[in-house]
């Protein structure tokens, strides 16, 4: 076999076809210009500057580079096409899939008691914001939605900030060690743990908990638990400090990101990009403030917002809202509720372990919720939350019966990553891996 | 809700209220959320609409196959103004970042027509979404710059979310007896 039967077969294995970005030569100037001037609706002065810009590149002037799927700055299998000349970013195509294992078809696969096993799985690294969003989902649809017991809403609350927390810190040590800080990636991955330490003596697990179900929680919170969130809330403060330190303020971080990868906020909401990455821009959007859901609209936290739209806010965005987060759990700290952790309607949670022993009903409740699934009404309902990358939105279409019908996921990480060709044109290719880095996409949930 | 989106239901002294509607089309509330039922024909002027009235964000466009449910059934002012429930529906959730109002589109899609206009001029981060939902349920958007696939591989054959797809099994490659590919119907 030649090279050139091999390099053939190679492209062949891996070729994604009209997925992937096509040459210069092949598209239309109109085609190019809406490709690169992206999407938006520019105005007619704005398109004539961005074609002049345009016209006079020849193809052979630029190559075409794949950065990924296999790329450690990349957070997993994201492929993107970059179009360059010398060091610039012409154009960029992300290319996704590569980690796509069908999570909605198997969705309707599960009963709505199983579905949040499989939910936890998309944006692992917030696996509670995306429990918490499927769980109301099934609660809106089962007319449920204002019997929780308050403890319950309440721990979710919490659980949910301290993912929110945990999610951060570990955007804090990615962004860090693709830029080259590789101690903040230890730093990060350290308070990542701490949190992450609570959350297996709460649900068991460190990753991928299904612990808040539809009904409430999956248990109450254990002995101790109050002290081990103030010793986090003690020991976070210090260590924020030393990043500011340690990255803030540092010149070379600066220059890393200031001005780097600029979005404004009319591109950000035109591209739906929702969370700290639309914040960064300036857009004032959160839905814990203005959609409210749980009892956020109970608590007193702001809302951070950049004003520039580059890499730098985005970072600094990020590192605020840890700082909120922690003013939230402070909050939630002094309004938890004594009570029940789920609701006791014994159509939806399982009954106590105790009960099951000296009931029938409770032991048949029992083996009619794990074998069948409690069933839902016909109907079809949205619910979106604030995850720790934007909006996570659950829509579920119910036939009545224990499985959803259809059950799809608005992954915050599949909407943002539409702005990387913008925020990459013009770009250099080293700053390619802080823009990726900044917009914090999470790919099991993009892929989903 | 602002008065803008509020269904007009207020005029209820003498005459029977008129059904529920907004900018035109059908309304109808499901478990509590805003819900407007777009006739395909009117769709791509009610999405220019919608953006006019401060719904600049469309925050999610999915699909719904409904083949396994042929005898479901549309709100009863739904039907009257003329929407028969088909095959295909197609579900955008739009968001009003003024008014703080969510609401939901649903468009009926006929299974031997699946063509239906693109919304990518009003809302380019649609983009994404629609190649999604022409991936996995075969809906092609008309006027859309880059209708390709985008979680399926570019050769695959069907549309995953179909309810006419089979879910299959493909044999666990690090087993030591590799059984054959079973596909399995559903009942």
């Amino acid at each position: 076999m030649t090279d050139v039967d091999l390099m053939q077969g190679m492209i062949a294995q891996t070729d994604e076809g009209a997925q992937e970005m096509r040459s210069r030569s092949s598209m239309t100037a109109s085609e190019l210009l809406r490709e690169v001037g992206s999407v938006l609706r520019m105005s007619e002065a704005e398109a004539a500057k961005l074609g002049e810009a345009q016209a006079g590149t020849s193809e052979d002037q630029t190559m075409i580079i794949n950065m990924g799927p296999q790329h450690p700055s990349t957070h997993g299998v994201l492929r993107l096409m970059l179009e360059l000349q010398g060091e610039t970013v012409l154009r960029c195509k992300p290319v996704i899939g590569y980690l796509h294992t069908g999570m909605e078809k198997t969705g309707e696969e599960l009963t709505f008691m199983q579905g949040g096993t499989n939910v936890t799985r998309m944006d692992y690294a917030s696996p509670l914001n995306n429990e918490l969003v499927f769980a109301l989902t099934v609660e809106q649809l089962l007319g449920i939605t204002g019997d929780i017991p308050e403890r319950a809403v309440w721990i979710r609350m919490l659980m949910s900030e301290l993912n929110r927390i945990s999610s951060h810190f570990l955007f804090l040590a990615t962004n860090g060690m693709d830029l080259g800080a590789v101690s903040m990636m230890i730093y990060g991955f350290r308070e990542r743990e701490e949190v992450l330490r609570f959350f297996q003596a709460v649900t068991g697990l460190r990753m991928n908990h299904n612990y808040i179900r539809p009904g409430g929680v999956a248990a109450d919170l254990p002995p101790g638990w109050r002290d081990e969130v103030l010793r986090l809330l003690e020991i976070f403060p210090g260590r924020l400090e030393e990043y500011d330190t340690l990255l803030t303020a540092q010149p070379i971080w600066r220059e890393r990101l200031q001005g780097v990868g600029v979005i404004t906020a009319e591109e950000a909401v035109a591209l739906s990009a929702t969370g700290p990455t639309a914040r960064a821009s300036g857009v004032e959007w959160d839905l814990r403030r203005d959609l409210p859901y749980l009892h956020y609209d109970e608590l007193d936290f702001d809302v951070i917002v950049g004003s520039y739209g580059d890499a730098f806010d985005r970072y600094a965005v990020r590192l605020n809202e840890i700082r909120e987060s922690m003013r939230l759990v402070g909050q939630i700290l002094d309004r938890m509720p004594k009570g029940d952790y789920r609701i006791q309607d014994k159509k939806i949670t399982p009954p106590p372990r105790a009960r099951i022993d000296e009931s029938m009903e409770a032991l048949i409740h029992h083996f009619k919720i794990f074998t069948e699934g409690f069933k839902v009404p016909e109907g079809e309902a949205y619910v979106a939350i604030e995850s720790p990358r934007g909006e996570i939105g659950c829509y579920i279409a119910s036939d009545g019966s224990a499985k959803p019908y259809r059950m799809h996921i608005r992954a915050p990480s599949f909407v943002n990553i539409q702005c990387l060709p913008h925020m990459m044109r013009n770009g250099l290719v080293a700053d390619a891996v802080a823009i990726i880095s900044s917009v914090d996409p999470v790919l099991g949930e993009v892929d989903r | 809700m602002s008065d803008a989106a509020a269904p007009e239901v207020q005029e209820a002294e003498a005459a029977p209220p008129p059904p529920p509607e907004l900018f035109g089309c059908p309304f109808d509330e499901s478990t509590g959320q805003a819900v407007v039922f777009v006739p395909l024909d009117q769709y791509a002027a009610f999405a220019k609409r919608l953006v006019d009235e401060s719904y600049t964000m469309c925050s999610d466009l999915t699909a719904v196959d409904y083949l396994n449910l042929p005898g479901r059934r549309l709100p009863a002012h739904v039907r009257a103004s003329g929407i028969q429930p088909e095959r295909f529906e197609l579900v955008l959730n739009v968001l009003s970042m003024s008014q703080h109002h969510r609401l939901r589109v649903r468009v009926q899609v006929a299974a031997d027509a699946t063509t239906v206009p693109s919304v990518f001029d009003q809302w380019p981060g649609t983009e994404a979404m629609e190649r999604e939902v022409f991936d996995m349920f075969g809906i092609t958007f008309d006027g859309h710059p880059d209708l390709s696939r985008i979680l399926m591989p570019e050769d695959w054959d069907g549309h995953p979310l179909r309810k006419d797809y089979e879910v299959g099994s493909i044999p666990v490659q690090f087993s030591p007896d590799v059984r054959p590919v079973q596909i399995r119907s559903r009942p």
